[in-house]
């Protein structure tokens, strides 16, 4: 099982991926939509540079889901403000500027997922990681309260993604 | 007032909105002092295109504008990748 | 040329406002990157377009095609979940150009300050 299926999950996209391309769910598509599920993880493990994303708790998937549907709400409020300083405000007006977030997320694919939530919010851009101290550097539309920033990337988005990508034993320390 | 003519109504002030916005991404692809800021402007116009695309498909009802539009993106996400990648290099005279 | 298909009123009214909002938003991210000064400014822009405008349309188009061809048409899910995954690594790529490219102009300059003030 865990030799012809290296990340279920992952097989189970490709095949829905197959199925929504051809628009059909007759047996000859699930065939082939399996076959391309099971072969093309095998063939592209090699290219992962961490191996596959382990969840730990699969209860904490749920959490996932609710930070996903929070920063659907949070996209879609912050494209009504960013649009609204776009069409109302003068340029030089804006506040624009740089923040360093600290963070104490260490895991790859957990960074991955939580630049992709800050990136697709309107108004805040993931610039770098910067190697001393482990600081995120992000880029802000229009800054009014620094703290107020880090705090909400802190414990609205990073604490889920660590209790869900990292080890139980690393949540017990204070961040 | 039929349910066809406020479909036809809306795709087209929609259509329009996008074909503006097209022109801007132009003008800020011409104008724009840095080479990101064409990289930028030519990321947005892909954006564009790929709705342009969606919204024909709603206009004329016909489903083969999916296909354009899933290829626009993909060609899209690929060409920008590369031209980040390159302006993150350097130049290649240097 | 074939034309749009007649849609009961109930599905007609949200794929119209759907359609209306989605290209104000493209309009409004484009009006963002053509107006704002500064490049660090002009990132924000497109972010609208990718998100919500692209979002309303993709909604619009799958429900207008499950409801004129009366079956669950949800292949545009698939462009959906791309431009999720790929916008923000675009937007992080091109954000670190502009700051590398911007670091290095800076170096050069200060390098070569001595001998010529206004080298740009």
């Amino acid at each position: 099982m865990k030799r012809w299926l290296p990340s279920p999950l992952l097989s189970i996209s490709l095949l829905l991926l197959w199925l929504l391309l051809n628009q059909s769910i007759e047996p000859a598509h699930w065939l082939l939509g399996s076959v391309l599920g099971l072969v093309a993880p095998r063939l592209s493990r090699p290219l992962q540079p961490h191996g596959q994303a382990r969840i730990r708790r699969p209860l904490a998937l749920l959490r996932l889901l609710r930070l996903l549907w929070f920063s659907a709400i949070e996209i879609v409020r912050s494209c009504f403000n960013v649009s609204q300083i776009i069409l109302l405000r003068r340029s030089a007006d804006v506040n624009s500027q740089f923040i360093r977030v600290p963070l104490d997320l260490h895991s790859p694919h957990g960074l991955a997922l939580l630049s992709c939530l800050i990136n697709s919010t309107p108004g805040t851009v993931w610039v770098d990681l910067l190697p001393d101290g482990h600081e995120l550097l992000l880029h802000v539309f229009d800054l009014h309260d620094e703290a107020w920033w880090i705090d909400t990337i802190k414990t609205r988005y990073e604490r889920p993604i660590i209790e869900v990508f990292e080890i139980p034993a690393t949540e017990g320390d204070p961040g | 007032m039929t349910t066809v003519t406020l479909l036809a109504v809306a795709s087209l002030f929609a259509l329009a909105c996008v074909v503006l916005a097209m022109l801007l991404c132009t003008l800020r692809l011409l104008i724009g002092p840095s080479a990101q800021d064409r990289v930028l402007a030519l990321d947005t116009l892909w954006m564009c295109i790929m709705l342009l695309a969606l919204m024909l498909g709603i206009r004329y009802g016909s489903q083969i504008y999916f296909e354009a539009a899933l290829i626009i993106a993909l060609l899209g996400f690929v060409s920008t990748i590369a031209l980040a990648k390159f302006l993150m290099r350097g130049e290649v005279i240097e | 040329m074939s034309s749009a298909e007649a849609l009961p009123w109930w599905a007609a009214i949200p794929v119209a406002l759907l359609l209306v909002l989605g290209g104000l938003m493209t309009l409004i991210g484009a009006f963002g990157l053509a107006r704002l000064h500064s490049f660090y400014q002009r990132m924000h822009g497109p972010a609208i377009t990718v998100t919500l405008g692209a979002g309303c349309i993709l909604l619009a188009s799958m429900l207008y095609f499950t409801v004129a061809q009366s079956r669950l048409v949800i292949h545009e899910l698939l462009i959906s979940v791309f431009v999720l995954m790929t916008a923000p690594v675009v937007a992080m790529l091109i954000m670190r150009a502009g700051v590398y490219r911007e670091l290095r102009n800076r170096s050069e300059t200060s390098a070569a300050v001595d001998a010529r003030p206004d080298s740009d």
